[in-house]
């Protein structure tokens, strides 16, 4: 697969979270807000070029038998990079974020990209291939939360829109919210790709 | 003479019990419950309840034309969804509230999942929890019967936000709970309208006695023996109560027995209905809603399936 490819499976056709539906739990729990989901996006890319990284670089030395508690070390290490980074840096979104931050550990798609991709192929391959899955997944959480605080709260990141007779339905930023907003747009997409895919 | 010969494929014997009769059945039933809801709450209620079914309706052939699916809006099940929306709704919910309750029913809990008959749940009760947790408010803001929104409203409080002591009001007598000259949702007031409509139902074999009665008959023996927070404290003008207030009535006999979200087997139906009583029961003594019957019927529209599996009938002859 060449690069501009792999770079761009992430966002379109294997999307981590519209497609593959990797990550549920970040891309549920914390799209309430349009920000907050791109801020957790941005934060699990970063983990995710460096974990990827690292792996591809320590491919031939991992030994087969160990290698997933072997990659969960190397996620945890820059998690806990970006926990502080954030911490440091970005208080705001750090509060808001609260506990997903160290669960970005166990997001299935940085194991999945690791030992999917990154523990097969060359570093630079890997990077590109995280870059393009990470971008997606930030995508899907920034349409995701779009979609959630435009019904839930009436605004777009902090935006407001409608004034204030506008009543929004606060479902939308609860729990069942989230599980309706992301079974419509897979389904729209999915209908989208349907209709293209007739028409090709 | 050779033509008589033939045999077509099966069915042979048709009865004349059509989607469409059967949902005309229905509608007939709320009607009693429906002109009450105007008697009591004027034409505030004409105006919602139009604006339910109208919702639902637009909303179905809409969502059929858009999925290229036969537009079925003739067969009624659609308005039967709106005006069950409707009857879910307090008097005094400004017009928007039935046209996205209407509307989410229809689009999302019925036609996204395969329209007619593949509904997990019922969807005008889906419509009524979506509605009450997005505007907890203006869903629960109620008045005197008889009062208009518009001029001389006067607020007041559900028989059962009395009952459970949420509120302070007096509670109204028992005629008054019986003929649904009380607070309430519009269609939810009047037992006895409702009562007269459930009772059409099950002479015309619409539904059968199994889920009204085993859930009412729950709830009934529970509030004898049960005071608020389970204290035992046997009191049977409280089981009256409880039985008549609130959306016992409508939810046993209208939306306890959707087809599509309860089990089709005998014994099945008997658990779904004592389901239904015990969790209206934990919910209205213990919960912290006064009233439990929206929840109590989805949650066990969930566990239809499940019940089904495990009341399957035994094959003739099978040996396990």
């Amino acid at each position: 697969m060449s690069l501009l490819k792999t770079f761009k499976n992430g966002i379109g056709k294997e999307n981590p979270v519209f497609v593959q539906l990797l990550g549920m739990c970040p891309a549920l729990a914390v799209t309430t807000t349009a920000i907050d989901g791109m801020g957790m996006g941005l934060a699990t890319t970063a983990v995710l070029l460096g974990s990827n990284l690292v792996i591809s670089l320590m491919r031939n030395f991992i030994p087969d038998k160990i290698r997933i508690p072997s990659f969960i070390v190397v996620i945890a290490t820059f998690v806990t990079l970006i926990d502080m980074l954030m911490n440091a840096y970005a208080i705001n979104l750090y509060k808001s974020l609260g506990l997903f931050i160290p669960l970005i550990v166990v997001n299935c798609l940085i194991l999945g990209r690791a030992e999917s991709f990154a523990s097969k192929n060359k570093p630079f391959k890997s990077i590109i291939d995280g870059l393009g899955m990470g971008i997606g997944f930030t995508l899907a959480l920034t349409i995701l939360g779009i979609v959630r605080e435009l019904f839930g709260a009436g605004s777009v990141f902090g935006l407001d829109l409608f004034g204030k007779s506008f009543e929004p339905a606060l479902i939308m930023i609860l729990p069942p919210g989230a599980f309706i907003a992301l079974g419509i747009l897979v389904a729209l997409l999915n209908w989208f790709k349907n209709k293209k895919a007739t028409r090709a | 003479m050779d033509n008589n010969l033939i045999a077509s494929s099966s069915p042979h014997l048709r009865s004349n019990e059509t989607i469409s009769r059967v949902m005309l059945d229905v509608l007939i039933a709320l009607l009693p419950a429906a002109i009450g809801s105007i008697w009591f709450f004027g034409l505030d209620a004409v105006i919602l309840i139009s604006l339910a079914i109208g919702a639902a309706v637009i909303s179905e052939w809409i969502c059929q034309r858009v999925m290229n699916r036969p537009v079925s809006i003739n067969d009624l099940s659609a308005a039967v969804t709106g005006l069950l929306v409707a009857f879910n709704i307090p008097p005094t919910a400004p017009w928007w509230i039935p046209v996205i309750g209407s509307a989410f029913a229809i689009i999302i809990v019925k036609q996204l999942f395969g329209g007619l008959g593949h509904n997990f749940m019922n969807p005008a009760l889906a419509a009524r929890a979506m509605l009450l947790a997005s505007w907890p408010v203006t869903m629960t803001n109620w008045i005197q019967p008889g009062t208009q929104v518009s001029a001389d409203a006067v607020s007041s409080a559900t028989t059962l936000a009395i009952l459970s002591g949420d509120s302070k009001a007096a509670l109204p007598s028992l005629t008054d709970v019986f003929f649904g000259n009380v607070a309430g949702c519009l269609g939810e007031t009047s037992a006895f309208l409702l009562i007269i409509g459930g009772i059409y139902l099950l002479y015309r074999g619409v539904i059968n006695w199994r889920i009204p009665f085993t859930y009412i008959a729950t709830v009934a023996v529970f509030t004898l023996v049960f005071g608020e927070a389970f204290a035992v404290d046997l009191d049977p003008t409280r089981m009256i109560y409880h039985i008549l207030a609130g959306g016992l009535m409508l939810g046993a006999f209208y939306m306890a027995t959707d087809y599509s979200s309860s089990p089709i087997s005998a014994r099945g139906q008997v658990i779904f209905g004592i389901g239904c009583g015990l969790i209206t029961i934990v919910i209205r003594l213990q919960g912290g809603y006064p009233e439990g019957v929206s929840y109590a019927i989805l949650l066990m529209n969930l566990a239809a399936p499940l019940i089904d599996k495990y009341t399957k009938p035994k094959v003739f002859g099978e040996v396990k």
